[in-house]
């Protein structure tokens, strides 16, 4: 097997080197370039892409992260890629965007990549769309393009992204903002992040008068949401919309069926997780039996893990009694 | 076809130390010599620093740490990058590693330590100088 046939092995088994050294060599044009892309295409296309955009300062790092571990809690795998710019003078980037993603690092189900725009125009770099396929051909459920904090002409995010979401905050323009051309043409989705600031109502509806006044009719109107990325308010439900604008693309019913039912699944399971592991405990609290095994382990007669089976095991037999 | 190869640096902070102002003296430094500079941010654990280094495929990585805990961090560092086999990365360390301790600090893969006061252009020598021997 060729190195190139080693690596394109690797990415569709979802090995995170292969995927990081595929990425490596579109970006670089380097000559397996051609063959690479060749053999990962064909497995591309199942995964749902997202595009963030919005004025630098809105938070959109701090939102992706959010959105990366509302996505991970219903149980979908995440690519990310985070556009910064270039120096037009030096030819070099300072590429900050994980910084606001660092916990997300040792999560083996998300993938994180920082690309520089190389001097392309447009909010993302050439080879952005690459390793956007190669993220999914990788098997990722969901791939998040965060571009360049951007100006209002950063429109290459729609030959890469199937939902746009534009992230605004309060204070960052005026009604007249909301009005140019540009990325707010563009939004699927618009949020005004930063919402427990004083205006945040006020650019809602700025933004939503500006989308009534659109001559353009068009079957999906794009919903304005709140968000304060910091404590993750208003996540969940700009999830749920995204979530909306998929299936409206893939135009179909069952898709909404399914996206409500692993919403469902996902909320069931973590409210049962909180109740049995509360009240399972507090019963064994109560019996005696928690404290023994703790002084037990303390001593290093038990380890923690024989003693939780144990203590499971003898829960489930009282069960039953 | 145009190639457009550029060196891609991590600068790292692993440990507990909260000062980063030498760390990103050194990150603007890299970038405005033309290279992609990813920074960690503050508090990474060895695990987040490598797996970091993985994804983002770099070619060189500068560890900072002013809290002395590098005899504890750095091998542990170097021993997760063996793991998942990323031994052609550069590894350099910088801040406050004392004179007695670089020697050890080498053994472990470390290639070079570059205390307070090195002038950047130091740094951005020996990192190009350095890559373009292994190429």
């Amino acid at each position: 097997m060729t190195k190139t046939e080693e690596i394109a092995k690797g990415v569709l088994s979802g090995n995170r080197r292969s995927i990081a050294k595929a990425i490596t060599i579109i970006e670089n044009n380097e000559p397996e370039t051609p063959e690479l892309v060749a053999k990962i295409y064909p497995h591309t296309g199942k995964a749902h892409i997202i595009g963030l955009t919005g004025a630098g300062g809105a938070g959109k790092s701090t939102l992706i992260e959010k959105i990366v571990k509302e996505y991970r809690r219903r149980g979908k795998t995440v690519g990310v890629v985070a556009v910064d710019p270039t120096s037009p003078f030096t030819g070099g980037a300072f590429l900050g965007d994980r910084i606001r993603m660092q916990e997300l690092s040792t999560d083996e189900d998300v993938f994180i990549r920082s690309m520089a725009t190389r001097n392309y125009a447009g909010g993302i770099a050439k080879a952005t769309k690459d390793a956007v396929r190669i993220l999914d051909a990788a098997g990722k459920d969901v791939i998040i393009v965060e571009t360049v904090g951007a100006g209002q002409s950063e429109v290459e995010i729609i030959k890469v992204a199937q939902t746009i979401v534009v992230i605004h905050a309060p204070g960052l323009g005026d009604e007249i903002q909301a009005i140019k051309a540009g990325i707010m043409e563009i939004a699927d989705i618009f949020v005004v992040n930063k919402a427990d600031r004083e205006n945040a109502d006020k650019a809602v509806i700025d933004i939503q008068s500006n989308l009534q006044m659109n001559n353009k009719e068009s079957p999906w109107k794009p919903p304005v949401l709140k968000t304060i990325a910091l404590t993750g308010e208003g996540v969940s439900e700009l999830l749920d919309e995204i979530e909306e604008h998929r299936c409206f693309l893939e135009g179909d019913l069952v898709c909404k069926k399914t996206t409500l039912r692993t919403k469902a699944e996902a909320e069931l399971v973590e409210a049962i997780r909180e109740r049995v592991t509360t009240s399972l405990i507090e019963e064994l609290k109560k019996e005696g039996r928690f404290d023994q095994l703790i002084h037990e382990i303390m001593e290093k007669k038990t380890d923690p893990v024989s003693a939780a089976e144990k203590l499971v095991k003898k829960a489930a037999r009282d069960v039953e009694a | 076809m145009q190639k457009t190869k550029k060196i891609r640096v991590l600068i790292a902070k692993p440990g507990l130390d909260s000062h980063d102002r030498g760390a990103k003296v050194v990150a603007r430094a890299l970038r405005d010599a033309g290279m992609e500079v990813i920074y960690t941010g503050l508090r990474q654990t060895p695990e987040q620093i490598v797996e970091t280094a993985l994804q983002e495929d770099v070619d060189v990585i500068g560890l900072s740490i002013l809290s002395g805990a590098h005899k504890t961090l750095f091998p542990r560092i170097m021993r997760l990058l063996k793991e998942k086999e990323l031994t052609d990365v550069m590894v350099f360390a910088g801040g406050i590693i004392p004179e007695e301790d670089v020697t050890e600090m080498k053994k472990l893969g470390i290639k070079e330590i570059f205390g307070p006061g090195t002038p950047t252009e130091t740094i951005i020598r020996y990192v190009v100088d350095n890559l373009l021997q292994r190429t």
